[in-house]
């Protein structure tokens, strides 16, 4: 029981641990590289249940403010190949089992 | 009541009963029930009240079509008659309401008027704007157009054809990327994050107490890189400096490098010295030149030691260094506690410069480093000459390869310094010997003055010195009790012994007493002897030549000689300096045909000599160069012969 609790107790720290937003990749300037993850977080904190509308809303976002034609992908499980504009992509991690994929590309 | 009516109204009396009952009979019919509801008799309280018999009776009443507000009773003042008259016709109508009408025929004059105008304002609207007043000045009835002003023109300009251009920019660069989003991959990314964090937090522990020091740090190499800055300033400043000196004293430079006195070749024997640059130093003025020498790596570069000869002026010292290339300035200035008697530079680490000082002190100068400061100092040291160092000379690196000189002073001990590491490590070569006069137990006390030092140039184990009471002892390093040899130099002060650089034998010694003395060392008695009229300072030696010689004495005068070509006089007498300036040292240049005296108001002047006094006798073309030294050595070999 202990152990079981312990164990709880360790995942919970895990996710306290890991649930920090980690960009794993992104060749983005400084500025639009906040910007986005900012995005992408309260995204995701928005819609935690809802990957398409986080997805859609950051889609819309980036559109606005950077230019069309912005791709989101969200998801826990995935592989991907894209061609992106250069400088104009995001690739991290949230929430601990959540990736966000995020380019560019007209 | 009856009231009285006119005849022929019944109809209307008919005619009001008969409203009368149509009133009625309407509250019956059709809207009755309505009319019913609302029909409750209501009196105004000025109604007549009236009795049934009296409602029942017919009134007639009559309409006339006269106006009863009319007056009937108008009267007019008739003249013809002279009275009053009532007018019976009177104007009966009575008008009720009267309105003004807006249509005015159109034959009529303000109808015809009017279309006129508005004819005007329909073609009043083309005409030209400037000259509207005029137009409607003068077109109140028709359209005239002003002959004088008014013109009209039109014109087109040229459009130029309408082209189609494209362009089409380059798209923005692509790329590709890939990747996988697992949870697995999403995990030791995390993990790696974590850790590299608990890493850079540690480290940032541990340097904590190094980031004070590295922003030091940073500060420094920033003011570092300030005074690189202006370093690099300074060397270019320096080229500058030197550029613009070769500017001021270009005559100067051409004449060393290339005048020869064609005059010389009229004067027989004789040469001249060419004045070429003066050398001096605002801060050593008061002080006076004691010793010179040059530098054999760099060959423009000679030191000058600046102190004073004078027991009673004794103050600081200078240590100056100045090169050819820049007159004005020196390049190396150091000062001393004590005036400076004499200084050697290092044969072959020309960096390394030992001074001898008035007070007896021994330093060692490393001008390649930025103090002035000696880098040795022999203050502490217990070996101390107690009195003034006359003469210093380095010798070579000593078995462990440590660098020593030689020194001579006044308190009469030939000591050669060693420097080991940090300091001076003083080993006592040689006690002067003590003159006769002096009784033995007063040996120790009254020391004999060594005044001047010399080493053999092959032989570098045996020495000369001269003393103050103008006596030369030959001596050897490896003796360190006794002398080899003792000259009778000089009734005085013997101020400089030197060795020939060429011939193993000979030496030249120069004293106050006027006198310069070429000697063989086999022999006790000199092999030529010259006057010079005035205390000898200085005497050296020509690098080039082996009977070639100059001597400086004390009313300002250079004198060369050459033994080869003339064995009884100088070839050249010449005052360098002005009046009362006496000079004391003497150096030739290791390579330029030059020599340098240093007076006693500081001042170091350079000479150039002339062909007469720099000649090397060609017995054979091609023969003599390779067989340089040797030739000298022959020569200097051939004089003594015919003397001995």
């Amino acid at each position: 029981m202990a152990e079981t609790g312990d164990g709880k107790k360790e995942d919970a720290d895990y996710k306290r641990l890991q649930s920090f937003p980690l960009i794993r990749h992104t060749d983005m300037p400084e500025e639009m590289r906040v910007e986005a993850m900012e995005l992408c977080v309260t995204a995701c904190e928005k819609f935690a249940s809802n990957n398409e509308s986080a997805a859609k809303m950051i889609k819309e976002s980036m559109d606005k403010k950077f230019g069309s034609s912005w791709h989101v992908v969200i998801g826990e499980g995935f592989g991907f190949e894209v061609s992106h504009e250069v400088r104009n992509l995001l690739y991290m991690f949230f929430g601990g089992s959540l990736a966000v994929c995020v380019w560019k590309c007209s | 009541m009856s009231v009285p009516h006119k005849v022929g109204s019944v109809k209307s009396k008919q005619v009001s009963s008969f409203v009368m009952q149509d009133e009625e009979e309407g509250l019956d019919t059709a809207e009755g029930e309505e009319w019913m509801q609302g029909k409750t008799l209501v009196k105004p309280p000025d109604q007549l009240d009236l009795t049934e018999a009296e409602l029942n009776e017919e009134i007639t009443r009559v309409l006339k079509a006269s106006n009863p507000n009319a007056p009937q009773n108008v009267v007019r003042y008739s003249f013809k008659e002279g009275c009053y008259k009532p007018i019976v016709f009177v104007d009966q109508m009575a008008i009720h309401f009267e309105l003004e009408g807006n249509l005015v025929h159109k034959d009529s004059d303000e109808g015809r008027r009017l279309m006129a105008k508005q004819a005007e304002v329909d073609d009043g609207g083309g005409d030209e704007r400037p000259d509207n007043v005029a137009i409607k000045a003068g077109k109140r009835e028709q359209k005239l157009t002003n002959q004088f002003n008014f013109n009209e023109r039109a014109s087109q300009t040229l459009n130029n054809a309408p082209r189609d251009i494209s362009c089409q920019t380059e798209p923005p660069p692509r790329a590709n990327f890939s990747a996988t989003a697992n949870q697995w991959e999403i995990y030791d990314f995390y993990v790696e994050e974590l850790q590299r964090r608990e890493k850079s937090k540690e480290k940032h522990e541990g340097q904590f107490l190094n980031k004070e020091e590295d922003k030091s740090k940073k500060k420094m190499i920033q003011a570092e890189t300030q005074n690189d800055d202006i370093s690099q300033l300074a060397k270019v400043v320096k080229i500058i400096e030197r550029m613009v000196n070769q500017n001021i004293f270009d005559d100067v430079a051409q004449d060393f490098m290339y005048f020869e006195d064609a005059s010389d070749e009229f004067r027989g024997e004789k040469g001249t010295l060419l004045p070429l640059w003066t050398f001096q130093y605002d801060k050593a003025k008061s002080l006076s030149v004691t010793a010179l020498c040059w530098n054999h790596k760099y060959n423009d570069l000679f030191a000058v030691g600046l102190g004073s000869h004078e027991f009673t002026q004794q103050g600081g010292g200078m240590l100056l260094f100045y090169t050819l290339k820049n007159p004005s300035y020196p390049e190396f200035i150091f000062n001393t506690a004590s005036g400076v008697m004499c200084l050697d530079i290092h044969e072959h680490l020309s960096y390394l410069v030992a001074v001898g000082l008035y007070d007896g002190c021994v330093a060692v100068y490393n001008l390649k480093k930025k103090t002035d400061q000696p880098i040795y100092n022999s203050r502490a040291s217990s070996g101390k000459h107690t009195s003034a160092v006359m003469q210093v000379k380095w010798q070579k690196d000593d078995l462990d390869s440590n660098h020593n000189f030689i020194s001579v002073s006044a308190d009469g001990r030939v000591v050669s310094w060693t420097l080991v590491k940090h300091e001076l490590v003083f080993t006592d070569i040689i006690k002067l010997p003590v003159i006769d006069t002096i009784p033995d137990d007063l040996n120790d006390v009254i020391p004999t003055v060594g005044t001047s030092l010399d080493f053999h140039k092959q032989k570098d184990y045996s020495f000369l010195v001269g003393t103050e009471h103008g006596k030369i002892h030959k001596g050897s390093k490896y003796y360190s009790s006794k002398f080899l040899e003792k000259y009778d130099a000089h009734f005085m002060n013997v101020t400089r012994v030197r060795w020939n650089p060429f011939h193993p034998d000979v030496f030249i010694s120069c004293g106050w007493d006027w006198m310069v003395k070429i000697w063989d060392q086999t022999m006790k008695s000199p092999v030529f002897t010259f006057e010079l009229k005035t205390s000898v300072t200085d005497v050296a030696w020509a690098p080039y030549s082996s009977t070639v010689f100059a001597a400086v004495t004390t009313d300002g005068k250079v004198h060369v000689f050459d033994l080869n070509i003339n064995k009884y006089e100088a070839l050249c007498q010449q005052k360098v300096v002005s009046k009362k300036t006496k000079l004391f040292n003497i150096e030739f240049n290791p390579v330029h045909p030059i020599i340098i005296v240093g007076d006693d108001r500081g001042h170091v002047t350079s000479l150039k000599l002339s062909p007469n006094l720099r000649k090397k006798p060609k017995e054979k073309k091609g023969q003599d160069l390779p067989k340089g030294p040797e030739v000298e050595i022959a020569k200097m070999e051939q004089l003594l012969s015919s003397l001995r």
